[in-house]
């Protein structure tokens, strides 16, 4: 089985781990991911902020390409570049005029009917029915599922699991024997790119987050975004200053989880790449 | 605001979306994460854009909240009229550039979105490397984050050598017809 893969330049750099560990589960099951050739930034937090029209011709040259390269799916872990995607195809969809605009600023004309997989709804489809039969090392702990914004946000265009309390991740953590604990933060906003520019609020937004999960007992926390990681990870001391207590749960992949499960080595799934040590699972 | 039109109808214009239909529960203000840190609110935003008064919308284009809003979408998840804030609030900053007033306090997350696109705009992928770098040069914050440094080599994270995409051409394209419209 073969499909589209879009790393975006987060898994490429700062979340490299997020990278590994998913090209490391796929082929366990099977599944050949592959690149988009000559794939671009899909203009993240910062495009749609200061120029719609960019906001939408950026991830528009790159589903061009994927038609282009005869791909019907692409999978796109980074729960931003998936929401930036997805929202570009669905606005474009909806407007002829729009979409004859933006393609003359790429270049390209295209259909815009690839199907978008953000990582859970990749695991749910083409790993989920296999993942029992591969368990070697149950994954027994208690966790805290976070799906942050953009994974089921905006509910009208991604049609992605509940958009209030979301089970799809805990579902998953639980069929790995992981137990998925009721909390209050599941898709509250961690601060996302504000991380460099205010990091003040990136530790209060955070720090409500992994306080929240740490204080109901959860031993890590499950993400399915490079930003969302990166502020509960990377800006942990930041965290700790303005909850007043050093919290040491750690912030792992659903990939990284499901890849322990079904015993891959936790240095293949880039394990030992967090600030907040892994070392309790 | 070059033209004669009021603003909600601007707004329609331009996004799509028909201010008029919040009847303001306050439902977004209520959920927003970081309500308690803005200037205005953004249910008190809809409002003030409701009374189509120009003194008002100068007030919200020059206003930190605009800046503040992540588009984290759970104002639109919320609300009962399915009003899209979240891209009004892309129409607002984006105005707020072209009408120069940008709130002061908000010019280092504007640097950073002109430090990501510009990273962009050279090789079609962003390097955090350089993007990081154009931030520090933009708001003279050089020290920031610089003991983030050594861990992140370690843990092999950081990338000095930026990707390049083939099609810079089209990058060029997409980045120059896009501008300023």
């Amino acid at each position: 089985m073969k499909l589209g893969f879009y790393p975006g330049c987060s898994l490429n750099g700062t979340a490299r781990e997020y990278n590994e560990s998913v090209k490391a589960l796929a082929p366990v099951f099977g599944i050949e991911l592959i690149d988009i050739d000559d794939w671009n930034c899909c203009g993240a937090s910062a495009a749609h902020a200061v120029n719609r029209d960019l906001s939408l011709a950026l991830p528009a040259r790159t589903l061009a390409l994927a038609e282009k390269q005869g791909f019907d799916e692409i999978v796109v872990p980074c729960a931003a570049c998936f929401n930036r995607l997805a929202v570009a195809q669905y606005e474009l969809n909806k407007d002829e005029m729009l979409k004859k605009s933006v393609e003359k600023s790429i270049d390209m004309t295209f259909n815009n009917d690839i199907k978008i997989l953000n990582v859970v709804q990749f695991i749910d489809k083409y790993i989920k029915d296999k993942i029992l039969e591969k368990i070697s090392h149950k994954f027994e702990h208690q966790v805290a599922c976070y799906y942050g914004c953009l994974l089921v946000r905006p509910n009208k265009i991604i049609d992605f699991d509940r958009v209030e309390d979301p089970t799809s991740l805990d579902e998953l953590m639980q069929l790995i024997g992981a137990t998925p604990i009721d909390w209050g933060f599941k898709t509250e906003c961690c601060g996302a790119s504000l991380s460099i520019a205010r990091t003040d609020l990136v530790a209060k937004l955070s720090g409500n987050i992994v306080k929240d999960a740490a204080d109901r007992g959860a031993e890590a926390i499950i993400v399915a975004c490079p930003m969302c990681h990166s502020n509960l990870d990377m800006r942990r001391p930041q965290i700790d200053e303005y909850v007043g207590e050093k919290i040491s749960t750690p912030v792992i992949y659903i990939t990284q989880a499901i890849g322990l499960a079904v015993g891959i080595a936790p240095e293949k799934l880039g394990l030992q790449r967090h600030f907040v040590k892994v070392n309790t699972l | 605001m070059a033209t004669n039109h009021q603003i909600s109808t601007r707004i329609k214009a331009a996004t799509g979306v028909d201010i008029a239909m919040c009847y303001q529960c306050g439902k977004c203000t209520a959920g927003c994460v970081l309500a308690g840190d803005m200037d205005y609110p953004s249910s008190m935003i809809m409002r003030m854009l409701q009374t189509n008064d120009e003194e008002n919308y100068r007030k919200i284009i020059s206003s930190e909240a605009i800046w503040l809003c992540q588009n984290c979408e759970n104002c639109i998840g919320r609300c009962p009229k399915e009003v899209d804030i979240p891209k009004v609030m892309d129409y607002l900053r984006a105005d707020s550039v072209k009408n120069k007033c940008v709130s002061p306090k908000a010019k280092p997350i504007l640097s950073f979105y002109q430090s990501f696109l510009g990273a962009v705009k050279t090789s079609g992928r962003l390097s955090e490397v350089f993007m990081t770098i154009g931030f520090k040069l933009r708001t003279l914050r050089l020290w920031q984050d610089i003991n983030l440094v050594p861990s992140m080599l370690a843990k092999g994270k950081l990338k000095f050598i930026p990707e390049s995409i083939k099609g810079k051409r089209n990058l060029k394209n997409i980045f120059k017809s896009t501008n300023n419209k």
